[in-house]
């Protein structure tokens, strides 16, 4: 989560090149972020509010610092390399009541494998997955691509041309990720493995 | 899905119908939980409390077979991936039993047999965790919502409707709106010779004359059976046609070519 990382860069000043308070522009991008259907980027932000990157920064993390603050329903929260507005995880059992909705399928443990193969090895071929699990993942494949939670990233220059499979924006935004980085590195399981 | 509860409980001959539909992959879950051949090693291992760096090759072996014994009734094609892990296994162990040549080996070339198939598990274990952990985060992403897409010109599907469906859509509002007529304050009773006669007026006039129209106009339960009669003796007598394009469709009193 990104809390930690916002008292300290509170205090960049701010100097709004249109005639806009401070205030004025984290309400602004309040207003955006609220209305946008994708976890919008700071980019994206600065250019529809010709406001400097770094201001644009400072008003998202002031953003969030006040929701954080007043103990709000809602927190903001950086997904897929941009921010959204969420409810927070502890109502979830209300929220899910009102909505009526019930947590969707789990991927069972092959698919959650065949992933996790693919988001630490991408590009990487069915062979290669093979490799590593032990076991054909056709289905999983499918599975994960009808969830477009990967997508095909061109074929292998090799015996065969194999396609080769990569993870989608669409799973960074379904496990909650900025981006690939924010995973732990396949090492740190080895160590955990390791010490079993 | 609810496989894991009935683990130790399955019945091959009904587990095989539910394979044919999820297809092979999943199979491995279902008699046990395990997502392929390395799982089900591991598991093994960890069972028998045998070190994974020096594998007792021989026992979990044999437990391995058990285990495949029990599994060959099913899918072949994920037979097949553990099958071959299981001639892996069946290969490690002769190699271990077979007396080294002193002649030839060398430190390096007396490499553990069961090397590889160690260093495999420790690849395979990595993300088996790995796993693990993309299931608590999906978990936890399952419990934050965020808010409905907001209605746009993007997300309206276009109207999809054959003229058919506005015809069936008209037709019950016109029958509503038969409904809803009350009693008239006003009655004005019109005579079935009246009724006939501006109905043969408005056909000859306008060349043809929608039926549905015609009694949608009608204001009381009088008017409608009077101009029903009417129409019925308008076809009987003149040179009209009754046209109708769909069946349970509007029908269209068009007047005759005059021919004899």
């Amino acid at each position: 989560m990104s809390e930690e990382e916002i008292s300290q860069e509170e205090e960049i000043a701010v100097e709004p090149k249109a005639a806009r308070s401070p205030a004025e522009l984290v309400a602004l991008v309040e207003a955006l972020i609220f209305v946008a259907d994708e976890p919008i980027t700071m980019r994206v932000l600065a250019e529809v509010l010709e406001e400097e990157r770094d201001a644009i920064r400072a008003a998202v993390e002031q953003l969030a610092a006040e929701y954080e603050a007043r103990e709000s329903g809602l927190q903001l929260r950086e997904i897929a390399g941009g921010w959204q507005i969420a409810t927070r995880t502890e109502f979830h059992e209300e929220v899910r009541r009102f909505l009526k909705t019930r947590p969707s399928a789990k991927l069972s443990i092959a698919s959650l494998e065949t992933l996790a193969v693919i988001a630490y090895k991408q590009p990487v071929t069915v062979p290669e997955i093979l490799e590593i699990r032990g076991v054909q993942s056709a289905t999983s494949i499918k599975t994960l691509l009808d969830k477009r939670l990967i997508v095909a990233k061109g074929r292998k220059e090799a015996v065969g041309r194999p396609i080769q499979y990569g993870t989608s924006k669409e799973f960074l935004v379904q496990f909650g990720l900025k981006d690939l980085s924010e995973l732990p590195s396949i090492e740190d399981f080895e160590d955990l493995t390791q010490g079993l | 899905m609810s496989e894991t509860q009935d683990q130790y409980t399955f019945d091959f001959n009904k587990e095989k119908a539910e394979i044919l539909r999820d297809g092979s992959d999943e199979l491995s879950i279902k008699i046990g939980d395990f997502a392929g051949p390395l799982d089900l090693l591991l598991f093994l291992i960890r069972q028998e409390q045998a070190n994974i760096f020096d594998i007792p090759i021989a026992r979990i072996t044999e437990k391995y077979l058990e285990y495949i014994r029990l599994m060959k009734t099913l899918d072949i094609a994920i037979a097949a991936d553990f099958l071959v892990m299981a001639a892996t296994l069946i290969e490690i162990k002769s190699r271990m039993l077979l007396p080294r040549d002193p002649t030839q080996a060398t430190e390096e070339e007396m490499e553990d047999p069961r090397q590889e198939l160690v260093d495999r598990l420790l690849e395979y274990e990595k993300f088996k965790t790995a796993a693990g952990m993309l299931h608590e985060r999906a978990t936890i992403e399952q419990a934050v919502f965020t808010r409905g897409t907001a209605e746009t010109d993007g997300d309206n599907s276009e109207v999809d409707a054959s003229v058919f469906d506005l015809l069936t859509v008209f037709q019950k509002i016109a029958e509503r709106h038969k409904d809803e007529i009350k009693m008239e304050i006003e009655r004005e009773e019109i005579s079935l010779a009246d009724m006939i006669r501006s109905i043969k007026r408005r056909i000859f006039d306008e060349g043809e004359l929608s039926l549905l129209k015609l009694f949608e106009e009608m204001h009381s339960k009088h008017e409608l059976v009077t101009a029903f009669i009417a129409v019925l003796e308008i076809v009987r007598t003149e040179h009209i046609r009754l046209l109708q394009s769909v069946t349970f469709g509007d029908i269209i009193l068009r007047k005759g070519e005059s021919t004899a």
